[in-house]
């Protein structure tokens, strides 16, 4: 039972909260209200910005016109959607399989899988590097599809394996006593309860490597390269371009904003391998 | 229960995964370590003969090697104490009741989804360029003297840029944690007359103890390969100031072209993060055994 807290208690948690939060997100507003701003006030002091009449969508044009942002976007959505739906096709049976014809080898194949995860990239960089430069897979949206698969393949096998982990066994028995076969079990029981499981592990996994910033950088060029690599050639400044770094900034980051927003629970599944629940 | 059919088809079911994370792991490493003995440098093609333990040698007493260990340490630690006692506080105060907590709460997490090239850039930029950001234009209304982040405290500024990128990733763990903290035995202490800071550290801190715990072997891990934000504010430098050991082997692999220099750093760098995966490995391997 919850304690009775007054409103003036709660008042000042809100006030406290509301303004740690607001200095946290205070950098995402910011280049959002920039985006909307001409090169020439969003260089101006923080509150002549502010009050500053004009609003515009100049910006967001403009970096479409300099840099072709539709070539990088789509490279994004294909790579990190590629990458989430060749893991999830190659992790499923697998994790399927672990969860529920679980053997002695089980707890050491899902370990052995997690520690693929914490060999640090920049180790097998040079031969990955190499290996692509010789198959002509540098600079190419299936090369980086496949580093990306393989890179969070382990966090997809152990996040489906938690999830299918929690479908109880006795929903199986009493399927199976009413007379189902193994494939109306698959089809028509076990299915339909995986599904959520399934879906945050795709929520999670879009969101990761439409972020992942290592290999993405190293190993494309102008042609290949996502919104992360994209972004990185605003680093030489060339004049005013904070609206335009702060348009192209929004677009990068608004459509993985929103899906996290919805996946923060299945995040500490997701990133802790269960381990904090 | 389960037959032997079964077993044999889940064991076909699992291979794929096997075999393909087998050869992602096995195939570069064998060949990093293989490199890591060669004279075996991209500009000049041709023989590439047996170095034995040159290359370990060369990477190790090379002067930015001593930095880019030291830096490596400064940023992990730093942006670990930042995240775990901004992430504890972060946490304590979402628990608490208060109005509109989903808004707040998304504000908080919010900056854990930008992708490291933005906030990076962001942060230099908006933020602490001397002239044009927010931060020097508080400094010069102050009538003091901004600061040039990047030229006078280049390390400090990266921990900083990538606290802020963490530390929702800590709060979060630690939030979830203290929600699952029975709350009738905090009401009990208080009862029989436990202060507040009594409650903390005899309740609540052993409580978190092990979230924390998972929240410092993982951040280490991605922070050890802290890259990106490096790459786009200060390429390394000023100097070596901002080099760590990923943008070390970073730069003598792809930028020098040297890449037997750069697999013995990566022979390096995997070392040195075993050595922190074993804890967190026995730590998750415990876990699946309730």
């Amino acid at each position: 039972m919850a304690r009775a807290v007054s409103t003036k208690q709660k008042s000042i948690n809100t006030a406290i909260a509301g303004t740690l939060g607001f200095l946290m997100f205070f950098p995402i507003l910011w280049i959002l209200i920039l985006s909307f701003k001409t090169e020439e006030d969003a260089i101006r002091a923080p509150l002549e910005v502010l009050f500053s009449s004009g609003w515009t969508l100049d910006s967001f044009a403009a970096v479409q016109a300099r840099s072709d942002y539709f070539k990088h976007f789509s490279n994004s959505v294909i790579i990190s959607l590629g990458s989430t739906i060749l893991g999830l096709l190659i992790a499923i049976p697998a994790a399927w399989s672990m969860a529920f014809v679980p053997s002695r080898h089980t707890k050491n194949i899902l370990m052995w899988m997690l520690s693929t995860k914490m060999l640090p990239p920049v180790g097998v960089l040079v031969p990955i590097y190499l290996i692509f430069r010789d198959t002509g897979l540098l600079d190419s949206r299936t090369g980086l599809t496949i580093v990306l698969t393989l890179m969070n393949l382990p966090i997809i096998v152990w996040m489906l394996y938690t999830y299918f982990k929690e479908i109880p066994g006795e929903i199986l028995e009493a399927a199976r006593m009413d007379g189902a076969s193994l494939r109306e079990e698959v089809l028509y029981v076990l299915t339909p309860m995986a599904i959520p499981g399934m879906a945050s592990t795709m929520l999670l996994n879009i969101i990761l490597a439409w972020n992942e910033a290592f290999w993405t950088l190293n190993l494309t060029a102008a042609k290949a390269a996502p919104l992360t690599a994209f972004i990185a050639s605003y680093s030489s400044p060339e004049g005013l371009f904070y609206a335009k770094l702060s348009a192209a900034s929004i677009m990068a980051i608004a459509p993985i904003l929103i899906m996290g927003w919805f996946s923060q629970k299945q995040l500490v599944r997701g990133l802790t391998f269960g381990a904090v629940k | 229960m389960s037959t032997k059919a079964s077993r044999s088809a889940a064991r076909l079911m699992i291979s794929p995964a096997v075999v393909l994370l087998l050869m992602w792991m096995i195939v570069p490493l064998v060949m990093t370590v293989y490199f890591s003995f060669l004279r075996y440098n991209l500009l000049s093609p041709g023989a590439t003969p047996w170095a034995g333990w040159d290359n370990y040698y060369w990477f190790i007493t090379d002067p930015s090697f001593n930095d880019a260990i030291w830096n490596t340490l400064a940023l992990v630690g730093g942006i670990l104490v930042i995240t775990v006692v901004g992430g504890i506080g972060f946490a304590l105060l979402l628990d608490r009741p208060m109005f509109g907590t989903g808004i707040i709460r998304i504000m908080v997490i919010a900056p854990f989804f930008v992708m490291p090239t933005v906030s990076a850039l962001v942060w230099k930029n908006m933020f602490f360029n001397p002239v044009n950001g927010i931060f020097g234009n508080i400094a010069t209304s102050l009538g003091l003297q901004p600061i040039d982040f990047f030229a006078e405290i280049p390390l400090l500024s990266i921990i900083f840029i990538v606290s802020w990128m963490w530390l929702p990733f800590a709060t979060l763990i630690l939030l979830t944690a203290l929600q699952s903290l029975d709350q009738e035995q905090l009401e009990a202490a208080e009862m029989d007359g436990a202060s507040w800071s009594n409650r903390f550290w005899y309740i609540m801190l052993p409580h978190l103890a092990r979230a924390i715990t998972v929240v410092i072997l993982i951040q280490t891990i991605f922070l050890l390969s802290v890259f990106a934000e490096i790459l786009v504010t200060t390429n390394g430098g000023p100097g070596t100031a901002t080099t760590n050991l990923t943008y070390l082997i970073y730069v003598s692999s792809l930028l020098q072209f040297d890449v037997g220099m750069g697999s013995a750093g990566g022979v390096f760098a995997i070392i040195l993060a075993n050595i922190v995966a074993i804890f967190l490995m026995r730590m998750i391997g415990k876990n699946l055994d309730a």
